[in-house]
């Protein structure tokens, strides 16, 4: 329960920049400063569901109830090379490009 | 010469079958007043002339010799530009996808093209599904043809003004938390959201995957379930599809509601503009009068609806839209919107380390009650009435800027999307001049019942006819 | 040594299954041609939804039994959520905390001793596309293929008991005859298959805990690299241990140039990867049923072969370990077994000895070359039959291998059968008879007249003559 009544405070402060980070999400400082209110609003509108009594409750698992969905291992003709490559911004040749990635470092 | 633009869906299947009009003449029809309209209203993204004239020519070819046809056949239909169209240009309403071209088709549009459905364009939304008005387009707004000041409801709010606009007789939509309900009791139409899984959502950009439904909008009952009778049924491509079978939707629809039991929950009349909870009575009314049995309901856990609903969904959006990173399709990150921005980094929130039990799991337990609420009280009666908005359709900027009250209009249709039951909108009255809708709810894969239902009331009160002025 | 190696394996195995994990793409998409196998769900376009493959789920509980793993009654999957450009969703549709199957083990052989190592998990997962490097019109970029996207991929994760780049090395093999044995993956290094992960660490001698950090390996390629990367690693940890530092946690790459380990800057040191269960694929029960049903369908694996080979033929336990290690190898012998009717010995020797070392010479394995079990069993009859000589039976049999002819095609068209002991013999009179003066010398002593004698022989019969025969027959008629 604290867990939920602390967050309004965290989101304000060094929280949005690591989770815009996580989020893969380029944020100006301004939206910044606006999410992190909002979301701040928003959050403490959920400590609602603390009130609510889950001890015995289990998660809901996929709402359908089905289990088991499965398909054999046969092949299908794959999209052409062409399709795959159609909407790509950058390629070369048959590749996707993009900026180097540099993995190693000595 | 009939104006083919007013009339429903059923009526122009007639017209072409008895061959007295022709699919290319019809669709002109409804591609002329499309253009027309749409500087106005903005319910298209892209009109898709081409490819309507090219389909409907192929139908006036099966007709003229004389093969036996799907009552869609011919008939122009918009699709809401989350599902996917070979060859079609689709972006989700977002300035991210403005330039992508999908290379394949989403099953529920292969299955239109199927029995020859003409596809008229591709719809507006509030992008990638994220708003309850229609203002939330990278595209543009959408205007309510009742009153182009105020919103259509969103975020299908292209396919419900397409439909109520007269530019085309079904339109697809996808509804997570009451995204094609609420356009469609803005509207005045028909909406339906079918049980979780009932249609198949390949090939349907996804918002929040255990929560989307796939259904559509029409301007009456029948219509509707003409289209549920192709896009429902299982889908080898999407695992989450159900098996179980169904029967025409059409067949028996006119049964009248003799001896139904209809609950009311009390949670649904409170906190609501008493205009519209009078109408939904009055409408309750008139369907006792027609032969139901009224019974006062609760459904306990309606209150904890949004706040669970606005865990799970930022959660799952989060993770759906990590794919648009402009490697293999569309511009980067930083053209996401400021609404989608907003729910990608409260989903990232929600399911990061140290919070996931606090939100998202505890969150999916209060799911469980929910949907438990609902399965208690489908064994006391047949199906449920509510309200589908608390209030009339709201003015263009009305909310806006504050992103919790309008989250807050969802109240209820979102523990439907929770629970995963089927619920239909049906026009009941006019507040104003704006239309208003309830939802007609009921246990898993009963849309039948809910189209005889709703069928029973439209044909007594005949809100359809009550066109917009255009 | 103050300290002692504590030294943990993630293993990722590709199956060999026809279709990806999620989509009907092929899976085989080694020398493919780029960004030729994929469709909307592995290459993660708007709107796709994946569909588990029934196989590779098969696959891996089944791999689950051959580790002695306690059957899952209950599992799914999860989103595993991280940006790279080689993973098309955002998120990796892997296991979180209900895989396929957990806690079992491995025996693995260091020196005549057996040791079991923990088995904590096997879980089925994705993998993900290919990045390649390159330098166009001057400026660095980086290439990706999506073949590799969505091929199943088993991560076994052994528990941080081995001790040693021996044990790991012996780890990896085992666990790799047992994926072959199984027959749900090739498993080969070089093709990448297979992927060792080594995880490294010391603690002090006596001490029960675990360390307080640990050192991931990667780009590992081959077993030998293994070994060589974790003793690198071993010895630069003692390093930074004894001068009082605790080795900073971080990921490492085996640097095969400079045969030492780098750090890599790209990743950070517990990342957040926000699990949660994949609302797409519903979950998955199994019963008592199901599993005994597979269960019926595992061969037999390594070291029940070997024991059983042991049981019923006289063979080493040492011979019994070579022919098991490659299961066809052991199945052939079998096969030869059955058709030879003569002794296991002679057949084991063979293979251990000539089959083996051919094989290896050309890098190839029993599969990879034209010899049937009943070939080998009709040369090694024929020179039970002493129509050739053991020197001419290798040559032959080399022959064999090379271009898939019988021992008795080739041995009639080279005409390289010795002759019958009836023409020997007349053969030998002929040749003492011509040779009074080397008989002579050979009665007065001089040994060496007999090897003379023998020559004569092999001269007359064009070396088509069993020496050892030739030698018996000179001999018996020198002293009659």
């Amino acid at each position: 329960m604290s867990k939920i009544k602390n967050q309004k405070s965290k989101v304000g402060e060094v929280s949005i920049d690591y989770v815009a980070r996580l989020a893969n999400l380029p944020l100006t400082s301004a939206e910044k400063k606006t999410f992190a209110k909002q979301l701040g609003d928003v959050l403490g509108y959920f400590s609602k569901l603390s009130e609510v009594d889950t001890a015995k409750v289990e998660p809901t698992g996929h709402i359908t109830g089905l289990t088991n969905v499965v398909r054999g291992d046969q092949t299908a003709p794959s999209i052409t090379q062409q399709e795959a490559l159609s909407n790509a911004p950058r390629t070369y040749n048959v590749f996707f490009e993009v900026e180097a990635i540099f993995e190693e470092q000595s | 010469m009939i104006d083919v633009t007013t009339l429903t869906l059923k009526e122009v299947s007639t017209l072409l079958s008895k061959k007295q009009i022709k699919a290319q003449e019809l669709n002109g029809s409804f591609l002329d007043r499309a253009h027309k309209l749409n500087k106005k209203l903005n319910s298209f993204i892209a009109i898709t002339d081409d490819v309507a004239i090219k389909q409907a020519k192929k139908v006036d070819e099966l007709i003229a010799d004389n093969q036996k046809l799907n009552p869609l056949a011919g008939i122009p239909i918009a699709f809401k530009d989350l599902f996917s169209t070979k060859g079609i240009r689709t972006t989700a309403g977002s300035k991210v996808l403005e330039n992508y071209v999908p290379v394949y088709d989403a099953t529920s549009v292969t299955r239109l093209k199927d029995v020859s459905a003409v596809i008229i364009g591709k719809t507006n939304l509030d992008a990638w599904g994220h708003g309850s008005s229609g203002e939330n387009s990278d595209f543009g707004p959408t205007l309510n043809p009742y009153d182009l000041t105020r919103v259509p409801g969103g975020s299908s709010s292209g396919s419900a003004v397409a439909v109520a606009s007269g530019a085309c007789l079904a339109a697809t939509g996808t509804d997570t938390g009451g995204s094609i309900r609420l356009p469609a009791a803005f509207c005045n139409l028909i909406g339906l959201k079918p049980t979780y899984g009932r249609v198949s959502r390949y090939g349907i950009i996804a918002m929040a995957s255990s929560l989307d439904s796939i259904g559509h909008l029409t301007k009456t009952v029948y219509d509707n379930a003409l289209v549920l009778n192709v896009t429902a049924g299982v889908d080898e491509f999407d695992s989450t599809t159900s098996t179980q079978k169904f029967e025409d939707y059409t067949k028996d629809i006119e049964k009248g509601v003799q001896g139904l039991r209809i609950g009311l929950p009390k949670e649904y009349f409170e906190k609501l503009d008493p205009k519209i909870k009078d109408s939904v009575i009055s409408a309750v009314k008139t369907l006792a009068k027609l032969g139901a049995t009224v019974i006062d309901d609760s459904l306990p856990h309606t209150e904890y609806g949004v706040s669970t609903y606005y865990i799970i969904q930022p959660s799952e959006v989060s993770s759906n839209l990590a794919r648009y990173d402009s490697i293999r399709f569309g511009f980067g990150r930083e053209k996401f919107g400021p609404e989608a921005k907003r729910r990608i980094i409260l989903g990232t929130y929600t399911l990061s380390a140290g919070y996931y039990d606090a939100y998202y799991l505890k969150a999916m337990k209060v799911r469980r009650l929910i949907r438990q609420d609902f399965e208690k009280v489908f064994k006391k009666v047949d199906v449920l009435i509510l309200p589908t908005s608390p209030t009339l359709p709201f003015n263009l900027g009305e909310k806006v800027d504050d992103p919790l009250t309008m989250y807050l209009s969802d109240i209820f249709t979102v523990p439907i999307n929770l629970a995963g039951v089927p619920s239909l909108n049906v026009p009941c009255g006019f507040i104003n001049n704006l239309p208003i809708g309830m939802q007609i709810v009921g246990p898993d894969f009963s849309e039948k019942l809910l189209y005889q239902v709703g069928y029973a009331y439209e044909q007594e009160t005949k809100w359809y006819q009550n066109k917009p002025k255009l | 040594m103050n300290y002692k190696p504590v030294i943990g394996l993630e293993v990722h195995i590709e199956l060999s299954t026809q279709s990806k994990m999620f989509c009907r793409c092929s899976a085989d998409y080694f020398g493919a041609k780029p960004n030729t196998h994929t469709c909307p769900v592995c290459l993660g376009l708007p709107g796709a939804m994946p569909k588990a493959n029934k196989l590779a789920i098969e696959f891996v509980q089944k791999l689950g039994f051959a580790l002695k793993c306690q059957p899952q009654l209950s599992s799914k999957f999860d989103r595993k959520s991280y940006f790279y450009p080689d993973l098309p969703k955002g998120f990796q549709i892997s296991q979180f905390d209900l895989p396929f199957s957990q806690k079992g083990h491995l025996e693995i052989r260091t020196g005549d001793q057996i040791k079991k190592i923990g088995i904590t998990r096997t879980h089925l997962e994705e993998d993900t596309g290919k990045l390649s490097h390159a330098t166009i019109n001057g400026k660095r970029v980086t290439l990706i293929d999506f073949n590799r996207s969505g091929v199943p991929l088993m991560e076994v994760v052994s528990e941080p008991e081995m001790q040693s780049a021996t044990e790991a090395k012996a780890y990896s093999q085992k666990l790799q005859q047992i994926v072959r044995y199984l027959g749900i993956s090739d498993a080969d290094m070089e093709k990448g298959s297979m992927r060792i992960e080594p995880n490294v660490s010391l603690r002090k001698s006596g001490d029960k805990k675990l360390p307080n950090y640990k050192i991931e390996l990667k780009n590992i390629n081959s077993f030998r690299f293994a070994e060589r990367a974790i003793n690198y690693e071993i010895e630069r940890q003692i390093q930074i241990l004894e001068s009082g530092k605790i080795p900073h946690q971080e990921t490492r790459g085996w640097d095969e140039k400079n045969n030492r380990t780098v750090s890599q800057r790209s990743k950070e040191l517990s990342y957040d990867y926000r699990y949660f269960p994949e609302p797409d694929l519903p979950s998955f029960n199994f019963d008592q049923e199901y599993f005994t049903k597979l269960q019926s369908q595992i061969p037999e694996l390594p070291d029940q072969k070997v024991k059983r080979l042991l049981r019923n033929y006289q063979i080493s336990e040492g011979e019994a370990i070579l022919i098991c290690q490659d299961k066809n190898l052991a199945d052939f012998f079998e096969e030869t077994v059955k058709v030879y009717k003569g002794s296991p010995k002679k057949i084991v020797n063979w293979i251990t000895g000539e089959l083996l070392r051919r094989l290896n010479e050309t890098n190839q394995s029993i599969r990879d070359i034209n010899l049937l079990p009943a070939q080998l069993a009709e040369l090694l009859f024929m020179t039970d039959q002493n129509k050739i000589t053991n020197a001419t039976a290798k040559d032959v049999f080399e022959k064999m291998i090379q271009n898939g002819k019988s021992a008795s095609e080739l041995i009639s068209e080279l005409d390289l059968t010795l002759i019958s002991q009836k023409e020997l013999e007349k053969t030998t009179e002929t040749v003492i008879k011509n040779n009074q003066k080397a008989v002579a010398d050979f009665k007065n002593g001089k040994k060496e007249s007999l090897d003379f004698l023998i020559g004569q022989t092999q001269r007359l019969t064009k070396g088509k003559a069993n020496p050892a025969l030739v030698r018996q027959l000179l001999l018996d008629k020198l002293e009659s």
